[in-house]
């Protein structure tokens, strides 16, 4: 299993609690806005702490509650793409596509930087500033600064909402070579079952969240 | 009264004053920023409270800490041979303690200003809180942390009642600018010097409020993107 997922949040009113197991490729977690879609990503990525469960990605225990471990973020080895690209405003392309790549062990690196500039065609961008970048080429820049930071496994929230459709078709082909050539487990969340159908090879539907 | 002599020690003061509050300030600004404790509003008024006290009480209070007689100025005498009392170094704390306010309100804004999200992705990329800290959250606080030295330094040169009644007024180790003028008006026929001394201390605030927009907006500049002071 690529992902195996057991978690229990209270967040505020609402109860978040999902459970599942995916295999290699796209998975997609399916649901409307403020189902905790993103929640779970971040419960999956370090960045919040579930109340009860265990989380697994490529048989590698990262939170277990009983157990009590729970893996700080930067040792879970993995890439967070988000809706905005969240590229670091202070440091130009170059570096923020460096800056994961410096700080992963030289064992865990799969790609080098020219490979994922090629790969992204964002080579005439790596001298500007953040602020500057379209959307598009903001999300391509984000896609390879988590590629670079010898990431095992993506998890990728909602990276299209924020583009126009001819941008979006550009990234849905970059995330779609990402599955086929580098063969990484993709946690993908999305409320667009357009996309969903075209990239995922399974899909989670988020469970209503109880209140109370 | 010389003039020369009287700009340079006001700048000696407000450089040692702003250089030694500034990572106090930061740290500060930072625990009020992001600490999340007991107390919290407590520490804030109090190091808010010089902005509100009369300068004359916060000078009256310097002297009675630091003061030869003081609990502070004791032990430092005794075990260092330190005294702040009647010198520089007592007008640069005088003056640090008052700018002190303005420094922590400037770079505590712009702290909080930092978008954290930034900070998580940070994380997920393999950065250390620690790295987070100096790779993220100091740089983009730069320009606030830049906008309080130069308000803290300006502050200090203006500095008037916490320093002349924490270390009087001697010509030469504690007469600073806005002292010198002071003493000056008392003079009959001091008008000639005093309007000297005012046009310097107009040009050291003017340069010092203009270095401070400059900063900020070449840091804004530069990465094509507002600056949030």
């Amino acid at each position: 299993m690529s992902f195996s997922v057991d978690v229990e949040k209270q967040l505020g009113d609402a109860r978040i609690a999902l459970r599942f197991e995916a295999a290699a490729g796209i998975t997609a977690l399916f649901g409307p806005s403020g189902s905790g879609k993103s929640s779970v990503l971040n419960m999956i990525a370090g960045l919040m702490r579930p109340d009860r469960g265990t989380i697994r990605v490529e048989e590698r225990l990262l939170f277990d509650s009983m157990a009590g471990v729970n893996l700080p973020p930067e040792q879970r080895r993995l890439g967070y793409v988000f809706q905005d690209a969240r590229l670091f405003p202070h440091r130009r392309v170059r570096a923020n596509l460096l800056y994961g790549y410096h700080l992963a062990p030289e064992e865990a690196r799969w790609m080098t930087c020219e490979q994922a500039v090629d790969f992204l065609g964002i080579g005439h961008l790596l001298d500007r500033w953040p602020a500057t970048l379209s959307g598009g080429e903001a999300q391509r820049v984000a896609i390879g600064r988590a590629l670079l930071s010898g990431a095992r496994f993506l998890l990728m929230d909602e990276p299209l909402a924020a583009l126009d459709r001819s941008r979006r078709e550009e990234i849905l082909r970059v995330i779609e070579r990402i599955r086929d050539e580098m063969r990484l487990p993709i946690l993908y969340v999305s409320h667009d079952r357009g996309e969903v159908d075209r990239l995922a090879a399974s899909v989670i539907a988020m469970p209503e969240t109880a209140t109370g | 009264m010389d003039i020369s002599q009287i700009i340079l020690l006001s700048l000696k003061v407000s450089i040692v004053a702003m250089l030694a509050s500034l990572p106090i300030a930061f740290l500060l600004a930072y625990v009020l920023a992001r600490g999340r404790f007991a107390g919290k509003i407590l520490l804030d008024a109090l190091v808010s409270l010089p902005l509100v006290l009369p300068p004359v009480v916060t000078g009256w209070l310097l002297l009675l800490a630091f003061g030869n007689t003081g609990p502070v100025g004791r032990l430092l005498n005794t075990t260092l041979g330190f005294t702040f009392m009647f010198r520089w170094t007592g007008a640069a704390l005088a003056a640090a303690i008052m700018a002190l306010p303005l420094m922590v309100r400037a770079m505590r804004l712009s702290i909080e200003a930092v978008d954290r999200r930034l900070e998580g992705a940070a994380r997920t990329l393999g950065a250390s809180p620690t790295r987070v800290f100096f790779s993220i959250t100091l740089p983009l606080s730069v320009p606030g942390i830049l906008a309080g030295a130069v308000l803290g330094f300006a502050r200090s040169m203006g500095e008037f009642g916490a320093t002349i009644t924490f270390v009087s007024n001697i010509p030469g180790e504690t007469q600073t600018l806005p002292i010198a003028i002071h003493a000056a008006l008392q003079n009959p026929g001091g008008e000639g010097i005093v309007t000297q001394l005012t046009l310097t201390s107009v040009a050291l605030s003017f340069c010092a409020l203009l270095a401070s927009e400059v900063l900020a907006r070449r840091s804004a500049v530069n990465k094509g993107h507002d600056h949030v002071l």
